[in-house]
């Protein structure tokens, strides 16, 4: 009786501290870390993937949180890229600087976009999305003499970050740039999903006749989701930007949106930390399969996602949460 | 009688909506008192859902006005009606049903205080939200059940979540869209209770098909058919009404 009395009082108390800090949450950086001095040859991969996994932490927001199905993330990814690019080739490198002017680039065609897209749902929507991609993609390709077309933006001197961190040949300045700024986006994410904002999103996902009926503005609440989640593709798009200093069309390409997506996918999504194991594990099997197999190496990508859609839906997070039931079971 | 002077809490006049040739509201004018205990009934499809979605805004009427407290509020949209008082809840189960009983509660209650769109703090940290939101299921008895997502909950036990949601958001007009509805007749008495124990000053429309939960917690009966009042009194008045036996005994009276 006791017991029982303490459980129920403790139910409000446990779901009031759900957003405290966990001892798994402090797993990727040390990763992160350890990585740095186990393969220093590897640099340059691990700040692609650290920008990328805050590219795929933008969509995760939309995607696994207010429940909007985009297959066009790469427009606010490209338009941070473009913006960083420009500014860093028209004598304005300066890293940190172009990070949040890219922000608010990607964040403007973010609101923008999204007041179109989402006025729709399902099956159009996801066209939308593509479409508004599919545009910008067209517009780079065609403004030859702004972003060099085809070709690439040619020209980015990049400043050294903060005036100076220089960013030398072996990519080490690179690599914890990339890693502080997603450090960054993930507090900013990890703040935003436990807010009442961020619960009133998962609220959306689960049912959105309800969250009318309880007098949610629905529409706002997604366009704000929307930018928030533009600006964070869009500091990701500057980041490969800055640290690869070459921006080209398929940065804005369908592939870059799709690719994110089955990361994702992988990982789990709606979860936070399904962007941490998606992305390095398609990354760093990319690599070694182009490695062992440079001819074939997409047919074991295609294996690998065809094996996890037969018999891992929910990712690799969704398989640690089957054995942790398990074990709970078997206790 | 006397509550004629006084504003209504929920008044519609020459409510109509069509969709083509289906008409689904034919010039309803429909009164709801103040702490009301007020019956919809009618067979199937004669238009009674309809009829909530039009007065909680996911519909527009063609024509007609709402007024709720003497305010016209045919303009206003879903989100602007709830915050003004009018509550429903669905008759088909409609709830977020990965997450917890308590959180549905939560976010209802968050919505109501204005703090839904907070982003700069944790959730958990309004505790006067989540406490009003527990103290709500304790009062319904899912205390129990507070942390278990509610799609685990028996059916019956999901009725009484909608029930709870819709009260996180203090209604002073509580629609309740066939409460009982799919609930084994085991299960439905602690809905009926539940429906007896809501506080006297919520004006509340039960929406319903069993009669035998109608009789026992309605003081008047509003009976609908094909889009239009067919008849409304004291429940006696309408078990002894030819028309409406009529209609419930399948011979509709072709008018």
């Amino acid at each position: 009786m006791a017991i029982a009395e303490r459980v129920v009082a403790g139910a409000a108390e446990t779901f009031a501290r759900r957003h405290r800090f966990r001892w798994y949450e402090a797993l990727p950086w040390l990763i992160a870390l350890a990585a740095y001095f186990a393969f220093p040859d590897y640099l340059a991969l691990g700040s692609q993937i650290l920008a990328t996994v805050l590219f795929a932490l933008s969509v995760d927001l939309v995607l696994g949180y207010a429940g909007i199905v985009t297959l066009g993330q790469a427009a606010f990814f490209g338009t941070g890229a473009y913006t960083a690019g420009l500014l860093a080739a028209h004598g304005m490198g300066a890293p940190v600087v172009g990070l949040f002017v890219a922000a608010a680039a990607a964040a403007v065609v973010g609101v923008i976009s999204g007041a179109i897209v989402l006025r729709t749902t399902g099956l159009t929507q996801l066209m939308m999305t593509l479409m508004v991609a599919v545009m910008l993609y067209e517009a780079a390709n065609k403004a030859n003499s702004i972003t060099g077309g085809a070709d690439g933006l040619q020209g980015m001197e990049v400043s050294p970050v903060l005036g100076f961190f220089h960013f030398g040949l072996y990519g080490k300045t690179a690599y914890f740039y990339c890693l502080a700024a997603l450090f960054v986006g993930w507090l900013v994410m990890r703040r935003i999903v436990h807010s009442p904002f961020g619960r009133s999103l998962t609220g959306i996902r689960e049912n959105e006749a309800r969250m009318h009926a309880i007098g949610s503005p629905v529409f706002k609440r997604r366009l704000v989701a929307y930018t928030i989640s533009a600006a964070m593709a869009g500091v990701s798009g500057a980041l490969v930007a800055q640290t690869t200093q070459f921006v080209a069309t398929d940065s804005l390409g369908f592939e870059r949106s799709g690719n994110v997506l089955i990361m994702l996918l992988l990982g789990g999504i709606g979860q936070l930390y399904g962007a941490f194991i998606g992305v390095p594990l398609y990354m760093i099997a990319q690599d070694r399969f182009a490695a062992i197999d440079p001819v074939y190496w997409y047919f074991w990508i295609g294996l690998l996602l065809v094996l996890m859609v037969m018999f891992a839906r929910g990712g690799v997070l969704g398989i640690i949460d089957r054995i942790g039931a398990l074990i709970r079971r078997q206790r | 009688m006397t509550d004629v002077a006084m504003p209504l809490a929920l008044e519609t006049r020459g409510l109509c909506k069509n969709f083509g040739a289906l008409t689904v509201a034919n010039s309803i004018d429909f009164r709801l008192a103040h702490g009301a205990r007020h019956a919809l009934i009618g067979p199937n499809g004669a238009g009674k859902t309809s009829f909530v979605n039009l007065v909680t805004g996911v519909l527009h009427p063609n024509d007609g006005v709402i007024m709720l407290d003497g305010a016209d509020i045919t303009a206003l949209t879903q989100a602007q009606r709830v915050k003004r008082g009018i509550v429903r809840t669905f008759q088909i189960t409609t709830l977020f049903r990965g997450l917890s009983v308590l959180e549905n509660v939560t976010l209802a209650v968050s919505e109501r205080l204005g703090s839904g769109g907070d982003i700069h703090r944790p959730a958990g940290s309004r505790r006067h939200i989540i406490d009003e939101a527990y103290a709500l299921l304790e009062r319904l008895r899912l205390h129990d059940e507070a942390l278990r997502p509610v799609k685990e909950l028996a059916y019956g036990r999901q009725r009484l979540v909608e029930i709870a949601v819709a009260l996180g958001l203090a209604p002073k007009v509580l629609l309740l869209d066939e409460p009982a509805a799919g609930v084994p007749s085991s299960e439905s008495g602690t809905i009926i209770e539940t429906i007896e124990r809501l506080p006297a000053d919520i004006a509340v429309l039960i929406i319903e098909h069993d009669m035998d939960l109608v009789f026992r917690l309605a003081r008047r009966i509003t009976v609908l058919v094909a889009g239009q009042i067919l008849v409304e009194g004291t429940p006696p008045e309408i078990a002894a009404d030819a028309r409406v036996r009529q209609v419930y005994l399948g011979e509709r009276a072709h008018a």
